[in-house]
């Protein structure tokens, strides 16, 4: 582990698994390294974002050595400014804390940070998503007593999206089943859904403004606005993202076709920051 | 002098633990007490309720060891590295049977320590408005801001009949040292009844004195203190060895099949006298891949009166 060095001449990890990279690995960009790579670019110019678990971890560490080298990365850990050496396997790997400029107790971070609304990004991912934004990260299945699939749950993604100003969501897989109508369950709600709702406070931010997934880019600002196609991947056709769409998907006037990772941005990817496809799989 | 409250893995769950209780074990990925789940499992305890933000591998060890009747927390699942199915098992299916599980996020299991922690008999919070899981958790409730404000979300104080947490460092008389990763183990020692701790080093009561900004929860809160070396595996502890990702990979593949998982459990939890034993059959090599490099930080400087 070297803190000394810059991010540009650290040198590729050792292969600390062998064998888990079965096949070599196309010279174009693959799902997830494109995911990561937009992610990362959706970063640009803001300044404090709470990473949650899984691609969001890849996709900070990729921004803050591209288009966002002073960003501040604040982990569901507590970890800030988190400068690691080698990637986090976890928000909670001990790799983020040396080094970091700081290590806040869970009450501060929930409590002082989140709800105290310091963070201007929230970057999370979910297993569903509606066409407002909300996010269901709790169960699969319409019986929440007996669900088909029990899944992690909130973690701190009810506190981001509450306290950020607003939330960038990541989801691997672009389909009927994940971008939904309806939630199984809504364990985050969206400012939308929480007006609706009762007896509580209304979230500080404007909930997700950006969804990423591996056939484009959606996006909506105001509480009463859906989720509108701004982008497509290349090569995917704006019919085969409304069909894979729960809901019927409105799309933007101003339609782009998204810029595939660059050289430097793949190379950084495959051989600094993910060498063993831990969220590249 | 002071009291001398070292004592072995064995004594102090024996001492503090009883069937039915609330036992909160906590740890952010991080300094997790493994080795004292383990040893729940050892002694055979049942009907309990373990409060725990994250639930990682050692839900799943409890569970099939029927030592738990419910779980209290705000996230489960293995870590990067998969399911855990021994509770999706209980939680989708009723097999072998069913789990209560009572849900919150992290920051209202955090709000639930601090109310226990200071004794105040709930905690408000501002993000519970629209979720389903107020309506899943009935203990999620709101109240009117007595100053003129709106309704306001609350959740219930935690009070754990026993607290166990993992540090790097204690002395004999129990005041805990940590860094790295803190989640809440401090305001969860405060919330308990009984709090029990384990620790890779006892140290001298001067190594302690010589950095008492460290101490993260003090002897007067703490009731047993455990010398138990790599006590938090798989887990890392900051500074002594690093997470063991491949045991949290071939957990997710171990605990698909029931069978195998009783059978791993019978061999290498209740097969083993105590943590040590657990320790010493997995070699000196496999300790070593998990081995860290030093990284130290700058001494500061406390001063004194000249």
């Amino acid at each position: 582990m070297n803190v000394t060095k810059l991010p540009d001449q650290l040198e590729p990890s050792p292969a600390r698994l062998p064998g888990r990279r079965t096949e070599p690995l196309p010279p174009e960009a693959t799902s997830s390294e494109l995911l990561t790579t937009l992610s990362a670019r959706a970063l640009e110019g803001k300044h404090v974002v709470f990473a949650g678990h899984g691609l969001p971890t890849l996709a900070v560490s990729l921004a803050q050595r591209t288009v966002s080298p002073d960003v501040e990365i604040i982990y569901e850990s507590g970890v800030t400014g988190a400068q690691p050496a080698d990637l986090p396997r976890s928000i909670s790997d001990s790799v983020l804390v040396t080094g970091a400029a700081g290590v806040l107790p869970m009450a501060q971070l929930f409590n002082f940070v989140l709800q105290g609304q310091r963070v201007d990004v929230g970057f999370l991912g979910a297993a569903q998503v509606d066409k407002f934004g909300s996010l269901n990260s709790s169960l699969i299945g319409k019986d929440w007593g007996s669900p088909v699939t029990k899944l992690p749950g909130s973690g701190g993604a009810i506190e981001a999206m509450a306290g950020a100003g607003e939330v960038f969501v990541v989801m691997r897989r672009h389909n009927p089943r994940s971008l939904v109508e309806e939630l199984d369950f809504c364990t985050t709600p969206g400012p939308r859904r929480a007006a609706a709702g009762r007896g509580g406070v209304m979230p500080a931010g404007l909930g997700v403004t950006t969804v990423i997934t591996d056939l484009g880019i959606m996006t909506r600002r105001g509480i009463d606005e859906e989720l509108v196609l701004t982008a497509v991947h290349p090569g995917v056709e704006v019919d085969a993202v409304r069909a894979a769409t729960g809901w019927d998907l409105q799309v933007s006037e101003n339609l782009v076709t998204t810029v595939p990772p660059t050289g430097r941005e793949l190379a950084l990817l495959r051989d600094v920051l993910d060498p063993e496809r831990v969220y590249l799989r | 002098m002071s009291v001398d409250k070292s004592t072995t893995l064995s004594e102090a769950v024996a001492e503090h633990v009883r069937d039915g209780q609330i036992v909160a074990i906590e740890g952010f990925g991080h300094l997790v007490p493994v080795a004292a789940a383990h040893e729940i499992i050892r002694q055979g305890f049942r009907d309990l309720t373990l409060a725990r933000m994250t639930g990682d591998v050692l839900i799943d060890q409890l569970l099939a060891s029927d030592c738990l009747k419910g779980v209290i927390g705000s996230f489960v699942g293995n870590s990067s590295a998969g399911s855990l199915h021994e509770l999706r098992r209980r939680v989708e299916n009723s097999d072998p049977a069913p789990l209560d599980l009572e849900e919150y996020s992290h920051g209202g299991m955090v709000c639930r320590y601090l109310a226990g922690a200071s004794k105040l008999p709930f905690y408000p919070i501002n993000s519970y408005r629209g979720s389903d899981l107020v309506a899943l958790n009935g203990r999620i409730r709101s109240v009117t801001d007595p100053y003129g404000g709106e309704e306001i979300h609350v959740v219930p104080a935690l009070n754990p009949d026993v607290t166990i947490i993992h540090a790097q460092r204690a002395d004999r008389a129990g005041n805990i040292q940590a860094w790295g990763i803190l989640g809440v183990q401090a305001e969860a020692a405060f919330a308990a009844r009984k709090v029990i701790v384990t620790v890779e080093e006892i140290v001298d009561d001067a190594v302690i004195r010589s950095d008492p900004n460290r101490t993260i929860v003090p002897s007067h809160a703490v009731d047993a203190v455990v010398h138990c070396p790599r006590g938090a595996h798989p887990h890392s502890v900051q500074g002594y060895y690093d997470r063991d990702d491949g045991f949290s990979r071939r957990w997710s593949e171990l605990a698909r099949d029931p069978r195998r998982l009783r059978d791993w459990l019978q061999a290498n939890i209740r097969g083993t006298r105590d943590h040590g034993e657990y320790i010493a059959r997995l070699g000196p090599d496999y300790w070593d891949r998990l081995e860290v490099e030093a990284a130290l930080s700058v001494p500061v400087n406390y001063g004194g009166r000249k």
